[in-house]
């Protein structure tokens, strides 16, 4: 299983940047962002996190689709069916290893975008915790999504579709927390266990069905 | 009562869709002149019944809104099952009830919005709010027109029947997390600001109706679910008799060549015809 | 070790492709499936590496082994694609595969080296696998089977893109496997000189005949 891991991550970095696209994006997102809503920084220092948080959870379902098509594509996804070691688990490597890959970057790169949206230091140090627990649940949805997609002909797009309603929940306790740690009588700690509860629930559900899925859209 | 017994007969009964289209042909009439009744005794009750003093007319609304919601939840929870059934029992008609059901689903989802929408603009003077309860009903609306797309673009149906059970069944999962953390994140960020009619303070003048029409609604539903359920498996026949066509052409094709390929003795020996309906 | 394959058959979409399909290897034997295109030869292999639900039928595998294992576990299976990647080297997805197959050491057989050295590929381990061109990249897919211990191959046109030098080394990598008590079901248009095989013959939806 380490090398399952070891050789997503290689793939990651050097097939043509993984990473380094995913940041971009997110960059890009943020920074498309003022033009919309115009340079007031006092409103982009209030909605910062809330567009952090949305440019990650765009930018993490980028590439997201390709997750099990690019194995199935090779046939690399027939041996991994074939082998003793349980689906549910090569399904929770594949996206451990995606997330250090994409999602990882994305955390580490929300800091300096923070600087950019004129966010309070404290306001940064949530988003960085709430990104840091909430990205990997993203993935372990999207993986769904993407073993859907393996099925599918064509429509990368469609498990996008089919997969954002499904992170409304971690979306809205990620930039709950921000808020509550930014504004005093809120307390930050109960929406952010929430939201860790909402990560370890997806860490379940989404393996165990991304697995389901995968073996009943075998061809 | 009726809708009750044709759902248990139907898991346990109606393993083979031949046999449920006889039952559907002999029932569906029974259940649209019901239906039909039952609208028109509730359309009676509801325009008969007293306005509410406060809402005035537009309280009549709640008479198609309220059972729309409910019909919108109960089918997906109908999706569910017949996922579950797709995937645990291998069910050959579970797969065609769920998609059949899915854009019944979208339908009364949507019924739901707009009456509402309907209703909200006079009482709360807007279209829309961003309430917990609208917010995640959108939302549900957003995943019947997600699963619809899906099914859709899948050409293998069998494949489709079992990858999209399973995004059904995520999704089942998904719909109470939604519903409640759409409820906290509201009350987190805007103190309840949205006037609605309390559930226990409905008064019998109101309740009647309003039970009259559910009734009228899911016998709408089940009505249509069997009609929609007919039409797909006639459309299953209609692409196997399509794809019989193009293989008995090619079997002429291979007859000339010398070689002969009985394709009848194949029908006859497929052992359970499980899986497929042809 | 003995495999059995009772009563099989499978569909593919909702057209049956085969039925009714029954045999028995013994340690050491071959079974060669062929048919014209379409007969069902990758559909049966498919649903014998677990990859297809059967319709209806059973395999099982009688080995002397500790723990039990499902059938697809114990095979190896060469489809049309080589489920190598193109950004790593061969090495790393010789290295790869061999952890990632390996249940335990006890599975473990040759090394990537070893391996590589057996299918003439053991000058370019460091070249990125996209750079290999069709025939390398073929042998580099069996290279894989010889990672890894298992008793059973299961192998889906595995000479196409092959030159006949390459056709002679995979022959006799085949004829070592089924030697040492191993078990291979080939589907094949094309000779692949095994020693001590029998042959199924396909024939799309009217059945099989077993000529052997």
């Amino acid at each position: 299983m380490i090398a399952l891991f070891v050789r997503d991550v290689k793939l990651a970095v050097r097939g043509g940047g993984g990473a380094l696209i995913g940041v971009l994006f997110f960059m890009t997102v943020v920074a498309v962002i003022p033009f919309g809503v115009g340079p007031d920084l006092n409103l982009l220092s209030r909605i910062g996190p809330a567009i952090l948080w949305i440019g990650a959870l765009l930018a993490s379902l980028l590439g997201l689709d390709r997750l099990f098509q690019a194995e199935r594509d090779d046939g690399a996804l027939d041996l991994m069916l074939m082998q003793e070691t349980p689906l549910t688990l090569i399904v929770l490597v594949k996206c451990l290893a995606h997330w250090v890959a994409t999602g990882l970057p994305l955390v580490l790169a929300a800091p300096f975008l923070g600087l950019f949206m004129n966010m309070e230091a404290r306001a940064i140090g949530a988003t960085l915790l709430t990104l840091l627990v909430g990205t990997p649940a993203i993935t372990f949805i999207g993986a769904v999504g993407a073993a859907v997609a393996v099925a599918l002909p064509r429509g990368g797009l469609l498990v996008s579709i089919l997969v954002l309603p499904l992170a409304i929940p971690v979306l809205i306790f990620g930039v709950s927390a921000v808020t509550a740690a930014v504004e005093d009588p809120a307390p930050f700690l109960p929406p952010f266990l929430i939201l860790t509860a909402i990560t370890l629930f997806f860490a379940v559900i989404g393996p165990v069905s991304a697995a389901l899925a995968l073996k009943h859209g075998a061809d | 009562m009726s809708d009750n017994s044709l759902s248990i007969r139907k898991v346990s009964d109606l393993a083979n869709p031949t046999r449920f289209l006889a039952l559907a042909k002999a029932v569906l009439p029974w259940m649209a002149g019901l239906t039909v009744l039952a609208f028109a005794i509730g359309l009676y009750f509801s325009f008969s019944s007293a306005g509410d003093y406060q809402q005035g007319e537009t309280v009549r609304i709640m008479y198609v809104h309220v059972p729309a919601a409910w019909l919108a939840m109960m089918c997906y929870c109908v999706m569910a099952a017949s996922a579950l059934g797709t995937l645990v029992w291998r069910h050959p008609l579970a797969d065609v009830s769920a998609k059949a059901a899915a854009p019944l689903g979208a339908a009364f989802t949507f019924l739901a919005l707009v009456t509402g929408s309907l209703w909200g603009k006079p009482m709360w003077g807007t279209w829309w709010v961003w309430d917990a309860r609208l917010t995640s009903f959108f939302v549900l609306f957003l995943m019947y027109l997600g699963l619809i797309a899906f099914s859709r673009a899948m050409d293998d149906p069998s494949r489709a029947a079992r990858v999209s059970a399973v995004l059904i069944l995520v999704g089942f999962v998904n719909i109470p997390i939604i519903k409640f953390s759409v409820e906290w994140w509201n009350t987190l960020h805007q103190p309840a600001s949205v006037i609605r009619m309390g559930g226990s303070a409905i008064d019998g003048e109101f309740l009647t109706p309003l039970l009259v029409m559910a009734a009228a609604f899911s016998l709408l539903f089940f009505t249509l679910h069997i009609m929609a359920m007919r039409n797909e498996i006639w459309r299953r026949r209609v692409s196997a008799m399509r794809r019989k066509a193009a293989r008995s052409a090619a079997s002429v094709y291979q007859g000339k060549l010398g070689t002969v390929f009985p394709e009848k003795t194949n029908e006859t020996k497929d052992p359970k015809g499980a899986g497929s309906i042809v | 070790m003995r495999l059995q394959a009772e009563r099989l058959s499978a569909r593919r979409g909702e057209d049956l492709i085969f039925n009714d399909i029954s045999f028995t290897l013994e340690s050491g034997e071959a079974l060669v499936v062929t048919g014209r295109n379409g007969a069902g030869k990758s559909t049966l292999l498919r649903a014998l590496a677990g990859l297809l639900p059967l319709e209806s039928g059973q395999v099982w595998l009688t080995e002397t082994r500790d723990e039990p294992r499902s059938f697809a576990s114990a095979c190896h299976y060469l489809g049309h694609r080589n489920a190598m990647k193109r950004e790593l080297t061969l090495l790393e997805n010789l290295i790869f595969w061999q952890r990632f197959m390996a249940a335990d050491s006890a599975d473990l057989r040759s090394s990537a080296a070893q391996a590589s050295e057996r299918v003439g590929l053991s000058d370019i381990l460091h070249l990125p696998f996209g750079t290999l061109s069709q025939g390398q990249q073929r042998r580099a897919a069996m290279a894989k089977l010889l990672l890894v211990h298992r008793p059973v191959w299961l192998l889906d046109e595995p000479t196409a893109a092959l030159d006949t030098s390459a056709e002679t080394m995979f022959a006799d990598l085949m004829n070592d496997h089924t030697q040492e008590g191993g078990i291979l079901i080939a589907a094949t248009h094309q000779a692949l000189g095994i020693a001590n095989a029998t042959q199924l013959v396909m024939t799309g939806f009217s059945g099989v005949e077993d000529a052997a």
